[in-house]
Parts: C-alpha cells; structure tokens; sequence
C-alpha cells in the first residue's frame, strides 16, 4: 500500500489534526487497536455505518443516555398522573357516571403515553446533546478526501490537543498505520 | 462445505431466475442485497435517485395527479367548515360516518410501517434494512392524513384546541376518562415518535447527501438537516443506543395506538362494539393493511427507480407471509366474534352479527371477508407469492378490505341498535367520497416528496449487511445497529471473546 502524505506548503493556519483514510472496515479496526493502545485519548474514527468491534478497539466506555431517558420517562410518567388528578380531580371536579373522580385504571392510557413521549423526546434529544449536535461546522469537513466518509471510505483523525501529540512522532505513527492516504487537516 | 453452499445460492444453476433468493434454506445466509453491490455502488444507485436533474415521468404524472386530490380534499374541508356537518351523510341513528372509518383506516395503515421499523428491528430481521425507511415514511404520511379526520369532525373545528390541556376561557379541562382523548394523546404521541425515529434513521444519511451534494443551496439545506453529522464513531456508539433504545418505547406505543383507537368502540355500550377482542384485533388488522399499503407503493418505486437489487424478491415474500398471518389472524377474529355472539346467548349481540352478515350491508361485509380472508390465502402458495402480479392484485384487495371492515364495524352498528324503531340506513355524500379520494391525493403527494428528495432506502444501514468481498477471519466486522455486546471485542482472527479472556 503506498502511503501519500500531502503536506500543505502554505502553513496559513493552525494544524487541527492528522486524517489517515482506510479502504477496507477491517484495517482500520486493527489500525484502531493500536492508537488506542498508543495511548491518545483526543482522536476519532470516522466511518459510513456503525462497525462491531469498535467500542472496543477504540476503549469507549458505555453512554449516560439511558439513564438520562430513564429519568424523563419517569418525569413524564409522574406528570401525567398530576396533571390527570389535577385538572379532573381538584381544579375542576368532573363527575363522569358517578364514578370516582381519580381512578388509576383509567388514567393509565395517558400515563402511558406521556412516558413514551418524555422518553423518546430525552433519546432523539439526549442523543444530540451528548454528540455536540448540531454542529455545522467542523475541521475534517475542509477535506475533500474527507467527503467519501459518509459513503465508503474510513478515517482516523489523532488531534493535536491529544497531550501525546508531537508533530515529528505522530505523523510516523499516522504512515505506520495501513492507511490509504494521510492529510494534514487544519484548523 | 463451501463450494457446495456457493452452488445452491447460486440461482441460475439451480434452475431459478437470476433475481431469486427466495430459497429459503435456514443453513445458509440468503442474500439481502443482489448483483455486485458495494459501499460505493450503494450510495450511488440510492443516492441517484434524488440528485437526477429530473425524475421519471411517470413521477410527474403521479404528482400532477395527486396535488390535484389534494386540492380537492382542501376544497372539500373548506366546504364543510363554510357550512357544517350536515354537508355529510351522518346524521341520526348513524352518528359517525366516513370521517371515522377513514381515520381507523389511515392510522392502521401507518401501523406497518413501525412495526418493520421497530418490532423487526428488536427481533433482528435483517431484512427490514431495505425497506424500513419507505415504511416509516408512509407511517408519517398516513397518520397525517388519519390527523385530519377526527379534526375536522368535531363540528366546531376553530375550537378543536379543547381537545387538549390547555387552558381555555370555559376553565375547564378535557375527560381523561374517556377513550377520545386517550385517543387524543395516543395520536400525538405516535406522530410525534414516528417522526424522531425516521429522523434520527436518516441523519447518517442526509450527511451522505450533504457530502455529494454539487451545488452550495443543496449542500447548505442537506448539511442544515444532517446536523453536522461526520460519521464519527464516539457519535455512531451514541446513536446507536438512541436508535435502538426509540425501537423498545416504538414497539409498545404502536401496540397501544391501535388499541385505544379500538377502546373508542370497545368501551361503548353498543352491541358489536362493546368486546374485549377489539385491542388485538384491531392491532393485528393495522398491520395487515399497513403492509398491503407499503407493498402497493414499493412494487412501483422499486420498478421506477431502479432498486431491485436492493429491494428484492425475498423482502417482498417476506412481506406477503406477514400478510397472510396477519390476513388469516383478521378472519380468525371474524370467527371469533361470531362465535362470541352466538355462545354468549345475548339476543341483541346475536342479531347485529347476523345482521352484519345478512342484513342491510350485506354487501360490504361479504365484500371485507373476500379481500380480507379470502384473497391473501393465494399466498400460501409460492408461486403466487413470489408473483409481483398476484401480489399487486392481494395489496389492492386487502387495501380495499381494511377500509370495509372499518366501514362494517362502525356503520352497522351504529345503523341497527337496541331499539327497532330507531334504525336507519346511512349513505354517505359526494363530499363525503371526494374528502377521502382528497386524503389519497394528500398521502400520495407527500410520498412522491418524499421519494424525490430523501432518500429513501437506509443507505447506512444497508451497508451493514452486504456481503463484503473480503473478509479477513470468521467474524464479520460489520454492526446492524444494534451497538457492541458490554465487555466484549470481536477480533477478526478470532471471533468474540470476553474482556478478561487472553488476547
């Protein structure tokens, strides 16, 4: 495999990161494996589908997003129930068929939905928060390489912030990895 | 061994058409996607469906024709609120016409679509990735156009704000004891919920267009919806917990969606409606007609557009045996009620069902039995199964059926009651039929939308189950959207093990 680096003459702007580019999924699972046993921490892989095996082989510990719906269902479901004794019970008794005013059975069916709802509203925003979306700009989107990301191609990107970043040593590491291409991407 | 499993895959050799993996042999993994597809492959053929400068025409006829309808159905409803309710055929005894039977109609239809969205996602039929995105589209279309009926229903529609908690000068609040409210949070939330869960499916997606995109207006408006998506996979492990997390609340909701749809007859006091068999049944008809509604609309996109490498013959018998069992559970419960009826040795409950049968609406009781239990039987044979013809003329007939058994359910009740001396036949109007003809014009128009400018099979998802031409060692490295296994790494060399194993 030949390794092209294209380092940009003009050094106009801050260096953000290195983009090494992958054809085939299984080379960069095992490129994967070894930046995260290099030990950096401030680095990404960028791939078109999710892959098996990378939660591992990049050490990415388990989301809070469950515990976070688990928390607004229960909200949800906890306000549905207030609002049903609330409004039918105490602001405005409504006396239906003489039966009693609050009745578990049958506020169930909004007490349901309403937690469904809270629930789903916690997952799909919940799910933007903790990715940092939305987020229109971002420094890998100034490479046209970078493009194919979403279609068929797979990255890595090893940032500068990383504290085990050192220009001379990392882009090494970055042309040891398999990888297709390398590219500088800038800020 | 393998040379062997390469032979009977290979459908000319076995004397079946080049398009077929329809074999079904539960030892080997039949082929989700045919002909020499890949990643890149992949994009372009979904992707090219809506970046073409022009769409077929037949695409433009499809949709002079149903804005047409469309107008129509806006005309209509502005007709009815000019005038009133009176300008249908409901009136005493029948109280609820049209405008119900159509709004049960339309939500069931939607029901389908979750049910391969969700329900088949938590059980790991990897075929629904084909398909998935076109049926959750149609669910939102669907559930729309079942939106509207109910609205404009209610008479007094400036008011139909009533319908929900808010504060209103009367000071009062809605009845959260009864069914047309549930009703009320029901709809909602399953709109609401349907609609985060196709979006966040096409987040990956809508990046995929962005990053295609030629022009800056279509890469401004794709990026804007894409969200800044980049594929990272610290982003996908998020998203797909979210994904699969929105699958488990989806599976229920729907399951309660049609229940309480069906609580509105089933807490009545009505002969014919007041019974305990309306939640499954009701549950198991949506389905049935949700997917003769996704096959009528996918046999000619994937004609039109070129996707049957992609949308192939298996997903589509697959989609025929859940009709059948769906079909059959349907006439079951027919039987069941008639049954019910007889045994239960109420004279009243006992008439309206032979009332359904032979009295008055004869015509269309025996016309929801036909297409509903008699016409998806064809597809216990494969031969016909696996005909886009036959399946074609099924989709229709269960299409019409459903909308008759609603129409069964709801009028004959209605129309013959306790007391003779009240009965009555009801008819509806013409605006009555040009309202609904106007919400197939509504349904139809967003769906031609949607195909032109989404895209509209689950790019990301479809890749993950591709046959990949290199694999190195036993394990596939490829997801299906349902996250990593805790504590667990795939290896390629060596297939899984557990955190503390040696490496």
């Amino acid at each position: 495999m030949s390794v092209s680096a294209d380092t940009n003459a003009t050094e106009s702007s801050r260096l953000f990161g290195l983009l090494v580019e992958f054809e085939d999924p299984n080379d960069l699972v095992s490129a994967c494996r070894r930046v995260r046993d290099a030990g950096f921490e401030k680095w990404d892989a960028h791939t078109p589908f999710p892959i098996h095996g990378m939660d591992d082989a990049m050490g990415i510990r388990g989301t809070r997003l469950p515990l976070l719906i688990l928390a607004s269902g229960m909200t949800g479901l906890l306000l549905a129930l207030l609002m049903q004794w609330w409004m039918n019970a105490v602001d405005y008794p409504l006396v239906i068929s003489g039966k009693p005013l609050f009745g578990l059975p049958a506020n169930i069916p909004v007490t349901f939905e309403l937690t469904v709802l809270f629930s789903a509203l916690a997952t799909f925003f919940g799910m933007w928060g903790l990715n940092g979306m939305p987020r229109l700009y971002h420094p890998v989107f100034k490479s046209q390489r970078f493009r194919r990301a979403t279609s068929d191609r797979f990255f890595i990107v090893i940032e500068t912030t990383d504290p085990l970043f050192d220009s001379d040593r990392t882009r090494e590491f970055v042309n040891s990895l398999g990888g297709t291409a390398v590219e500088d991407l800038k800020e | 061994m393998k040379t062997v499993a390469v032979e009977t895959l290979d459908a000319a050799a076995a004397g079946r058409a080049p398009d077929d993996n329809t074999l079904n042999d539960p030892t080997q993994h039949t082929p989700l996607v045919l002909g020499d597809n890949d990643f890149t492959s992949l994009t372009d053929k979904v992707c090219g469906i809506v970046e073409k400068p022009r769409p077929p025409k037949a695409w433009y006829v499809a949709f002079a024709a149903s804005t047409a309808l469309t107008g129509v159905l806006f005309l209509m409803i502005g007709y009815l609120i000019l005038t009133g309710v009176g300008v249908w055929g409901v009136n005493n005894p029948v109280g609820w016409g049209w405008a119900i039977v159509n709004f049960v109609f339309w939500v069931g239809i939607g029901h389908a679509g979750t049910l391969i969205s969700a329900i088949l996602f938590l059980l790991r039929q990897k075929w629904r990735t084909s398909i998935n995105r076109f049926a959750e589209a149609m669910t939102i279309f669907a559930v729309i156009c079942a939106g509207i009926f109910p609205a404009i229903h209610v008479g007094r529609i400036w008011v139909v704000h009533w319908l929900f908690p808010i504060p209103n000068y009367q000071a009062m609040w809605p009845n959260f004891r009864s069914p047309l409210l549930w009703d009320v949070f029901a709809v909602g939330t399953y709109m609401l919920v349907s609609l985060m869960f196709w979006y966040t499916g096409m987040i990956p997606d809508l990046a995929t267009l962005r990053d295609r995109a030629v022009t800056k207006l279509r890469h401004s408006i794709y990026g804007f919806f894409a969200l800044g998506w980049r594929g990272s996979h610290r982003h996908w492990h998020r998203y797909e917990k979210a994904y699969l997390i929105l699958a488990g609340l989806a599976t229920p909701l729907v399951l309660s969606v049609h229940s309480v749809v069906s609580f509105d007859f089933a807490t009545s006091q009505l002969p014919g409606w007041h019974t305990t068999i309306f939640p499954p049944y009701f549950v198991a008809g949506a389905i049935f007609s949700g997917f003769a509604m996704v096959g009528t609309l996918l046999l000619p996109a994937r004609k039109w557009f070129g996707l049957k490498e992609i949308v192939t013959l298996y997903h589509l018998e697959n989609m025929n045996k859940i009709i059948l069992v769906t079909g059959s559970m349907v006439g079951y419960a027919y039987a069941t009620e008639f049954f019910i009826a007889w045994y239960s040795g109420n004279t009243t409950e006992a008439f309206t069902f032979v009332n359904r049968a032979f009295g008055p609406y004869a015509w269309a009781y025996w016309i929801m039995v036909t297409c509903n239990v008699v016409s998806p039987q064809l597809f216990w044979f494969k031969k016909l199964r696996t005909n886009t013809t036959v399946m074609m003329f099924v989709y229709i007939l269960v299409n019409i059926g459903m909308w008759f058994e609603r129409f069964v359910i709801t009028v004959t009740s209605l129309s013959r009651d306790f007391l003779p001396g009240s009965w009555g036949y009801y008819s509806p109007t013409i605006v009555d039929i040009l309202t609904f003809a106007g919400s197939f014009g509504l349904f139809f128009t967003l769906f031609l939308l949607f195909i032109r400018y989404l895209p509209m099979v689950a790019m990301a998802e479809v890749k993950t189950v591709i046959p990949i031409a290199h694999i190195e060692g036993e394990h596939r490295p490829v997801g299906d959207y349902h996250g990593d296994i805790p504590h667990t790494h795939v290896d390629n060399d060596a297939g899984v093990h557990q955190k503390g194993d040696k490496r």
